[in-house]
């Protein structure tokens, strides 16, 4: 196992050279806190309660400009998720109103359905843009697509730690990071100065604040409270299998380190008079 | 494949069959009695590795296009109805996504023991030829799986690579607009990408079977690089080298399993959960980590097709290696001072990687340029001259002599 040793050593001298000659670069994005999160880590499970939160603040702030088109309403109610029943699932959906042709093919608007998408604000991307300069992207997977430079050798060890939550982390701070532009910051105008956002001037006017949001659950009512929900909301939105794909995981691996362990004391017994 | 058959089946059917079709003959002594050496290492299990992984991504590969839609308007949505709404979908295409890269990284471990140990030469040249043009297909297979996807990165990463036809002179734009089937990346590229992430995985299926039919007849390098004398120096296929490439395989689906399930996007790019918008570019373009130090050759050549011929330079390169290297003794085992330039090489490559995924800007140009100079400096002077200068250390007898010692 010599040559082993040897690569392993290699890897390691490389990384270190590499470190060294390098200076940092200055990044342009700040990186965002680490949070704690309830679906981080080989067991993570995604907390009901903090779905639930989520999707209000959702339906609530979001949902008025931003679409998540890959959702639908029985996806509420699908195991691994936000726990719904599947009649308050049928409950929300029928709050919304559908566009559809009715029996004589004339555009007409019903209540939702179960199977139905999650409807969205405007017809397309270009009504989105013409009434906000810029169309808010939509949320069904901007949990996955929204992340943060980790740099070296950071992302060495996010493959031990299994540190996948740059999304949601970004996504959190990204809601409290509006900040008073500072000295000499050229702001555009319908420009808006957040500390995490890549070049600091977001489209998004601040969304939350403090009290918008009433939760029934007795949670606080604080932009904190609700960048974290929300967050997580977008993370089981974008990732709504987590939960079965990790418990799935663990039995993998329990599996697979049997059958090498198996293996290997059968190597040693055949190789033995080898 | 080589050799005279020792099977004699008892079964009557089998015998039937044995006389009108010798199946059973060649699996036996393909699989079955072939001598192996027997001081090989876990390194060589990576073969079996490889043929697995091929297996995985077919299979994986097969269910996920009979849920993809290959369309502009429909890809990125069909690939989230798969994550979604197809039963364990979401694990078929975080095997299949990840199964490339692992794929790659097992592809690169037997690439570097080859080089390590020789296994190259004499009488291994048409074996290894085979190896890179395998090579070669599934760089080609990977990307245009990449682009299906049809995310920001797949669009840009498409526009990227086949603009550098654009660099050949004269015909370079025109090749461009036939490679696109129109005038930007569009609907008919998708389409062709399609067919042939469809259809390449089948040919490289075709020079596999090749590449171990070669193996089979030149019989497997090893360790100490020299050739099996005797019966001593060798185990059976099975059971002995077929348990340890099972124990190795189980050892290396781990790796493969923490990735799928439990940090299936780390190698992936955040930009590729962005559906494509040719409006849009991203702010950095990068390829698959697999491609990142070919991506940083052809960025650290200011000129753009010097760039591209560069890049395709790096990998017709390793064709030519069974005659670029004039040693007389294969493996790095027994040369002291080839052993130091090839770890400095992985370094070389390695670092290449990392410059892959950063902007081409400042003190990363200078050092891409550097390990470019040494990665083409390796083939092209080291491996040529080290043959003639380098004083070798003594070779043992035998292969049993240097695993029992001298006594046997």
């Amino acid at each position: 196992m010599s040559v082993l040793k040897r690569t392993v050593f290699a890897f390691t001298l490389a990384g270190a050279v590499v470190a060294l000659v390098l200076p940092a670069t200055a990044e342009e994005q700040v990186p965002p806190p680490r949070l704690k999160w309830s679906f981080a880590g080989p067991l993570g499970r995604y907390d009901q309660g903090q779905l639930q939160r989520g999707f209000k603040v959702y339906k609530e702030v979001c949902a008025v400009c931003h679409s998540m088109s890959m959702l639908s309403f029985r996806n509420l109610a699908e195991p691994g998720g936000p726990g719904f029943s599947e009649a308050q699932a049928a409950a929300v959906a029928s709050d919304a109103k559908i566009q559809d042709l009715d029996d004589k093919g004339a555009p007409t608007e019903r209540p939702g359905r179960l199977a139905d998408y999650f409807p969205s604000p405007f017809p397309n991307e270009l009504a989105a843009a013409a009434v906000h300069g810029v169309a808010p992207p939509d949320m069904s997977t901007l949990a996955k697509a929204r992340t943060y430079q980790r740099g070296f050798p950071w992302f060495v060890f996010d493959v031990f730690t299994q540190y996948q939550e740059q999304g949601p982390d970004y996504i959190a701070a990204l809601l409290k990071g509006y900040e008073k532009a500072p000295q000499g910051f050229q702001l555009p105008p319908n420009g808006h100065y957040n500390r995490y956002f890549p070049g600091h001037n977001i489209a998004m006017p601040p969304p939350l604040q403090d009290g918008q949001v009433t939760y029934d659950d007795g949670a606080p009512q604080t932009l904190d409270q609700y960048s974290q929900d929300v967050s997580a909301f977008l993370m089981w939105a974008a990732e709504p299998h987590l939960v079965q794909r990790k418990r799935i995981g663990l039995q993998v691996m329990i599996f697979l380190i049997v059958l090498a362990g198996l293996l290997y004391f059968t190597k040693k017994k055949v190789w033995h008079n080898a | 494949m080589s050799g005279h058959s020792t099977y004699n089946p008892q079964n009557k059917f089998l015998q039937w069959f044995e006389k009108r079709l010798p199946l059973g003959g060649l699996i036996h002594s393909s699989f079955v009695v072939y001598p192996v050496p027997r001081n090989l290492n876990y390194l060589w299990t990576f073969g079996g590795i490889l043929a697995f992984m091929l297996g995985v991504q077919i299979i994986t590969g097969i269910v996920l296009a009979m849920h993809y839609t290959p369309h502009v308007d429909l890809a990125f949505k069909s690939v989230e109805g798969i994550m979604r709404d197809v039963n364990f979908g979401w694990l078929l295409r975080y095997l299949h996504a990840n199964g490339a890269s692992m794929f790659f990284l097992a592809v690169y471990i037997h690439m570097f023991r080859g080089i390590y140990y020789g296994s190259y030469k004499e009488p291994r040249e048409v074996l290894w030829i085979l190896g890179v043009i395998i090579y070669l297909l599934m760089m080609a297979t990977g990307f245009m799986g990449y682009v299906l996807v049809w995310g920001q990165m797949s669009f840009w990463a498409a526009t990227v690579i086949t603009n550098l036809f654009s660099a050949i002179p004269g015909v370079g734009d025109a090749i461009v607009t036939w490679l696109w089937g129109g005038f930007a990346v569009g609907n008919p590229t998708l389409n062709r990408f399609y067919s042939l992430h469809y259809l390449l995985p089948f040919v490289i299926a075709g020079v596999v079977v090749l590449h171990i039919w070669a193996l089979h007849v030149a019989g497997q390098n090893n360790p100490t690089g020299i050739e099996p004398k005797s019966d001593k120096d060798t185990v059976r296929f099975t059971p002995e080298a077929t348990v340890k490439d099972a124990f190795f395989l189980a050892v290396f689906c781990i790796v493969y399993a923490w990735f799928v399930f439990y940090i299936p996007n780390f190698l992936g790019h955040a930009d590729n959960y962005i559906p494509a918008n040719p409006a849009v570019t991203p702010a950095e373009i990068v390829p698959e980590w697999y491609y990142l130090p070919f991506y940083a050759i052809l960025r650290s050549i200011p000129d753009k097709l010097m760039g591209v011929i560069a890049l395709f330079a790096s990998i017709v390169v390793l064709a030519f290696i069974p005659w670029l290297d004039t040693s007389r003794v294969r493996s790095a085992r027994y040369r002291p001072l080839f052993k130091q330039f090839f770890w400095l090489w992985v370094i070389a490559c390695i670092g290449l990687g990392w410059l892959g995924s950063k902007q081409p800007e400042g003190i990363y140009v200078i050092m891409s340029r550097i390990f470019t100079v040494y990665y083409f400096a390796f083939f092209l002077i080291v491996m040529p001259l080290l043959g003639i200068f380098e004083k070798t250390k003594p070779l043992p007898n035998s292969i049993s002599e240097s695993v029992l010692g001298a006594k046997a």
